[in-house]
């Protein structure tokens, strides 16, 4: 026909492409190889800057290459003239960007552009902070490119408020932008420091408002999107406390030394140490965890040497320094029989402090003959709110309202409801338990997948709770029966507790954490679906433990109570191991010094 | 010139419209030996866009109502026994109710120049290239000229004779109606007036340097060319037929496009800004936090609204603004995705239309930028020409100022065989492509039009300020009393290239119920005051101000069925006029539809090849593999250059 072109078929164009690409593999394996024998030849010169041009124009994440041009360009600064060296970097940078335009997310590549920039004399960063501007105007969330950007911010000094404004720019454009997002957070608490909050400090209001309210318009234009919400979340979090000794417990008839921490941490490893003074003089102790196993722990213990025990002095004063936390605490163990109430370190004791108001940070002091304690209260605001808080609880209290609102509009929405759990518990967990529980629960039928999550997150709260309604109570008994718990948490929050009942829960093991707690005399665990018990270990009080109804399945599974050694009674009432033959022997013969075993 | 034409084609394609050029190119494109006419002496039909001066000409020649019929040979001598004529139309009468108003002050104090002056200028600047470029060597004296003409427009005095009662009248109307009127008149004198008595000196001064925020008439004429004033205002949907066409058949490369910038809705007097993307909801400061959540709610369930039938099904009978009200949605944002989002109107639209209409918008947001349209550079004109560009590469052979006295019908196969043209040259072709408005009455007795009303006005500012001056905008303004439409502005800026640097151009665009004024003067007035000088004093002027403003009316063809005219023959097709919507996808469905009569089974321009798949043997492809060698080399302006006689084989050789 008139005018028609002739064109290759489909056939002939397959054929042609694969005789290039045949043609390109050849020109890259040889041209490989000619690269490693020179490197292997040390013979660092400018064909091999040539040669892994070649390659890496192609293919940019050759990592071996580009640590073969570094090697070419260390030895020639020492060889060229400095003319000869600034055009050299010049086709470098050249060189690099067709690189990044090949693949902009090569690491390789930005990482040689680093190390470049870093030795050049002198550096034209405003030409990087263009070039980093003009691939994030391409594709907006390319953290490689966000990555050099703030190391090129850094080097050149580029005030915060304009590299602000450049995060503000993009997100206009698209807030789901994790990495804008994150650069906010790193310059903010820079361009408004806080005096006493160190780097990772809080915002002075009105930026934080500000920021809410930003943050607020990406979700609620668009719920799903989690980067907004992450941004959130750092905004009313704040810096983690201080590191603080929480608990210090002195036993005379163990001989025995317990101290809590508010992080775990592995004493004896480096700069972690623990110092113990008895009555002013240095002591030198051994550190062990209350379950044995050598790694990070809350709780540290020690055995006390007769002496620093005897009944020479009319009391013993143990303290104990935290040298890395910059913390410490005493407490104090009295002679004679009768336990008092002292007051030393000259504050205050309040008789009953509990019901009523309790100053922040009053320590809480017992010293008695057989032991003697001090402790942080866990009613202070500090301790279970660190999820979640900030400083004027109206800001909280109206974060929570807009949120309640989103959630009206979008009830299924699982970020919103998770928000919403968060503020209540930064706003006043008691207050709150009830409703939390339903959010909770809402929350679970919304996001299946991470029920186990949930159930977990929940089981934290709840015990949260129970350990402050104890302490309101002011006593050491602590009813954790009927929650639907699927994990213990906190335990080194119960270093004190005597009594401690966990039944009708959901429990799979009593964790190695429970070994804290030595002060325990009664544990009942009735009614779980308990199959470890690796916590129920060196109880030096224990005596009394209930396990029925519960998935022990074999003896062996009770070898840790073997450890505790006033363990007299034993409820295996229910358990499957119960139904084997022979179980009662064996059971004796594994535990010989409790008295009653009932199966 | 005649000569010059080969007597034999497989098509030939009458008009120069998107429809007509689509098809053109289409043909071409997969081998027919096309011939592509235009009685008129620019490209595409009433889809041109004109410079200043070349609207100027253009409204003079509606003005004038010229009956001009140039002596051409008979052809009735040409007509065989057995055949028969299909006599076209020589004159256009798509166009009506043409009125013109000027507001700018005119600091020139010439005498009115004659007619003869404006028909020789509006040769030159809107023809072929020869006098064009002869004009360009000589531009200050084509300024000159350009100045005197434009005394010659200005308002009261030269409407043509049969508008001037229509213009008196309308003025009385306004001034009975409004409190606050402009006697456009009396305003236009006076400022003339006063301009002429002060800016003599100034007037005369050939480097005039611009006054800040105030542009004259003179001005305008002065740079008269950066203007590219559109007959049709529309836009391109970012995922609607044209531009899917432009991509594949690879024609965008001719043209060049920016994206609208903001979509704007006109409200309790207000203009104000529509947020629809999800950027805009979120950079929104006017909706409260809930309403950004409500609208977002809404939009995302549009996107995908047929998978949930149950959510509107129960509304199906009910129209979709009742509909809206039924949804969780404030006042405020029902208002703006009944008219900005869906563009529908309170009554005309049902659910499912709406929710369609709406996923539409949705659909193409986010494509080319944070708004659903492109606009070409340049101006609409420049689509229907990129087309003409691509039939030409692959042989199409194109004629401007070439009319054609009739088409020849066989008596005994009822097939047309020929046309005849104005040099009464017989050429013979297969199929026939003509557009609606070359037929004559004989063939349309019997059609039913409807008439588009429009605007195009000529502003110092933009309806709405923002950080950017640089905004393209379309904004709805829904019909007030029942049986009014929807007016549709579109607010193009300088980057465009569509106006001159300091001023907006904007197209209102409505079905027509009355003429194009009476429709679109109140809208004019709402968003807009007219220019004069008592107010440049005055700070506090909210408006942009008036500067020219034109108003005609379209005929709209679009929905005429083939079978209302009278005897075609088979072979013979018609294309319509520009229709009244947005899009342009009625042309390329249009255009498809006719390609597949005329070729079928051919595929719908395909892209062309990619050189080197081009196999380069035998004398018999000499030609195409040079018209290829051509391509890459040929600037963009090829197909203007080439007006009368474009045919780059020719070229190549």
């Amino acid at each position: 026909m008139h005018g028609r072109l002739k064109v290759k078929t489909s056939e002939e164009q397959a054929e042609a492409k694969r005789l290039e690409r045949e043609q390109k593999l050849k020109l890259y394996q040889s041209a490989t190889r000619t690269v490693f024998q020179k490197r292997q030849a040390g013979e660092l010169d400018e064909s091999v800057l040539e040669l892994t041009s070649q390659i890496l124009g192609a293919n940019p994440d050759f990592a071996t290459l580009w640590n073969c041009r570094r090697e070419v360009l260390q030895q020639l600064e020492a060889q060229k003239s400095p003319e000869e060296l600034a055009a050299l970097v010049k086709t470098e940078l050249g060189f690099l960007e067709s690189c990044l335009r090949v693949n902009p997310k090569s690491y390789g590549t930005w990482h040689h552009r680093c190390w470049l920039l870093g030795r050049l004399p002198e550096p034209n960063w405003a030409r990087e902070l263009e070039l980093c501007a003009r691939f994030l105007e391409v594709d907006e969330r390319n953290f490689h490119c966000w990555d050099y950007r703030r190391f090129v911010a850094a080097q050149a000094a580029v005030p915060p408020a304009e590299e602000l404004a450049f995060t503000d720019s993009l997100i206009t454009r698209n807030f789901s932008n994790y990495s804008s997002w994150h650069y906010r957070s790193c310059l903010l608490p820079q361009l408004h420091p806080q005096p006493d909050s160190g780097p990772q400090g809080r915002l002075p209001e009105d930026v934080l408002l500000k920021e809410l309210e930003l943050v607020q318009n990406a979700f609620f234009t668009d719920p799903n999107d989690q980067s907004a919400w992450f941004y959130h979340r750092w905004l009313l979090g704040r810096a983690d406390p201080q590191d603080a000794l929480r608990c210090l417990h002195v036993s005379r008839d163990e001989a025995c030394l317990t101290v809590s921490l508010s992080r775990p941490v592995l004493v004896g490893s480096g700069t972690e140490t623990l110092l113990l003074t008895v009555d002013k003089s240095p002591l030198a102790v051994e550190w062990r965890t209350p379950d044995g196993r050598t790694r990070p722990s809350h709780v540290w213990l020690c055995d006390l040497p007769a002496a620093s025990l005897n009944d020479q002095l009319p009391q013993h004063t143990f303290r104990v320094i935290w040298t890395a936390g910059d913390a410490q605490k005493e407490c104090v163990l009295l002679k004679g029989d009768t336990a008092s109430i002292s007051t030393p370190c000259g504050s205050t004791f309040h008789p009953c402090p509990a019901l009523t108001l309790v100053p922040f940070y009053h320590p809480f002091l017992f010293s008695g003959r057989q032991e003697g304690w001090c402790r942080d209260s866990a009613t202070d605001e500090q301790l279970f709110r660190c999820e979640l808080s900030v400083e004027k609880s109206t800001v909280l209290q109206s974060e929570l309202e807009s949120c309640k609102e989103l959630q009206e509009l979008e009830p299924e929405n699982k970020w919103c409801l998770l928000t919403i759990i968060l503020l209540m518990r930064a706003l006043d967990p008691l207050l709150y338990e009830k409703e939390t529980l339903q959010y909770f629960q809402t929350l679970k039928a919304v996001d299946p997948m991470r029920a186990a999550y949930l159930d977990d997150l929940r089981s934290k709260f709840l015990l949260e709770n129970s350990v402050l309604k104890m302490e309101y109570a002011e006593v050491r008994v602590l009813h954790l029966g009927h929650k639907d718990l699927t994990v213990l948490c906190h335990l080194e929050q119960l270093l004190l507790v005597t009594h401690l009942d966990l039944s009708h829960n959901r429990l799979r093991a009593l964790p190695p954490a429970l070994a804290a707690l030595r002060c325990l005399e009664v544990l009942q665990a009735n009614d779980n679906a308990i199959e470890s018990l690796d916590g129920v270990t060196s109880l030096p009080r224990l005596q009394e433990l209930s396990l029925c109804n519960n998935r022990l399945w074999q003896p062996t599974l009770l070898q840790p109570l073997a450890s505790c050694p006033r363990l007299a009674l034993l409820h295996l009432q229910g358990n499957p191991l119960c139904q084997a033959v022979g179980t009662s022997e064996h059971l004796a013969e594994l535990l010989p010094s409790v008295n009653s075993i009932l199966t | 010139m005649a000569d010059t034409l080969p007597s034999e084609f497989d098509v030939i394609v009458i008009g120069t419209g998107l429809p007509e050029s689509i098809i053109a190119a289409a043909c071409s494109r997969s081998g027919q030996r096309v011939l592509h006419v235009d009685s008129r002496s620019y490209y595409g039909g009433n889809w041109a866009s004109f410079s200043f001066s070349g609207i100027l000409s253009w409204l003079k020649e509606y003005q004038e109502n010229s009956d001009v019929v140039n002596e051409s040979p008979a052809w009735q001598e040409q007509i065989l026994e057995n055949e028969e004529a299909i006599v076209l139309s020589r004159k256009d009468k798509t166009i009506q109710h043409v009125e013109v108003f000027c507001y700018a002050s005119q600091d020139l104090h010439e005498d009115v120049e004659e007619a003869g002056a404006l028909q020789k200028n509006h040769a030159s600047v809107i023809s072929g290239s020869p006098t064009e470029a002869a004009h360009s060597a000589y531009l200050p004296s084509e300024d000159e000229s350009l100045c005197t003409v434009s005394c010659e427009m200005p308002t009261e005095q030269t409407p043509s004779s049969d508008l001037e009662p229509a213009l008196e009248i309308n003025d009385v109307e306004v001034t009975g109606e409004k409190e606050k009127r402009y006697d456009d008149k009396t305003c236009v004198k006076s400022a003339s007036e006063e301009e002429t008595s002060e800016n003599v000196p100034t007037a005369e001064d050939t480097a005039l340097p611009p006054k800040k925020n105030r542009i004259t008439y003179s001005q305008i004429i002065k740079e008269g060319r950066r203007f590219n004033i559109d007959l049709v205002s529309k836009l391109l949907y970012s995922r609607g037929l044209l531009i899917d066409l432009l991509i594949k058949s690879n024609v965008s490369r001719y043209a060049e496009f920016k994206n609208i910038t903001r979509i704007l809705a006109f409200r309790e007097g207000r203009v104000e800004q529509v947020p629809c993307s999800r950027a805009d909801v979120f950079n929104s400061k006017q909706l409260t936090m809930v309403e950004k959540r409500m609208l977002m709610k809404f939009l995302t369930f549009c996107m995908e609204y047929e998978k949930h039938p149950d959510e509107y099904k129960a509304y199906e009978e009910i129209t979709f603004s009742e509909y809206l009200k039924t949804q969780k949605l404030t006042p405020n944002l029902r208002y703006f995705v009944l008219h900005s989002i869906a563009m529908t109107s309170e009554t005309a639209c049902n659910t499912v239309d709406g929710l369609k209409a709406t996923k539409n918008f949705l659909r193409c947001l986010g494509r080319y930028g944070n708004t659903p349209f492109l606009f070409p550079l340049y101006g609409q004109g420049e689509l229907p020409q990129c087309f003409c560009r691509m039939c030409a590469v692959f042989g199409g052979i194109y004629c401007l100022r070439h009319s054609v006295q009739c088409l020849v019908v066989d008596k005994e196969s009822r097939k047309c065989k020929a046309i005849i043209d104005q040099f009464g040259q017989r050429i013979i072709s297969k199929h026939f492509l003509v557009e609606d408005s070359y037929f004559s009455e004989n063939t349309c007795s019997h059609v039913q039009y409807r008439q588009i009303s429009r605007s195009v006005l000529i502003t110092d500012r933009s309806v709405l300020k923002m950080d950017s001056d640089q905004q393209i905008s379309i904004l709805t303004v829904p019909g007030e009393e029942p049986g009014t439409f929807a007016v549709r502005v579109i607010e193009l800026c300088p980057s465009t290239m569509t106006c001159m640097k300091g001023t907006y151009l904007v197209h209102l665009t409505c079905t027509s119920s009355k003429t194009a004024r009476e429709d679109l003067e109140p809208v004019v007035q709402k968003l807009f005051t007219p220019y004069t000088e008592t107010e440049i004093e005055n700070e506090e002027v909210e408006k942009p101000r008036l500067l020219w403003a034109l108003y005609f009316n379209m005929r709209d063809s679009s929905d005429v069925s083939r079978n209302s005219y009278n005897d075609l023959p088979s072979n013979v097709y018609v294309c319509s006029g520009p229709d009244c919507g947005l899009g342009n996808d009625n042309a390329v469905k249009q255009a498809e539809t006719l390609f597949q009569l005329i070729c079928p089974n051919e595929d719908f321009c395909p892209p062309p090849p990619n050189p080197e798949d081009i196999i380069i043997d035998g004398d018999s492809l000499q030609s195409e593999t040079s018209e290829f060698s051509v391509i890459p080399e040929a600037n963009s302006e090829t197909p203007k250059e080439s007006t009368s006689l474009g045919n780059p084989e020719e070229a190549s050789q």
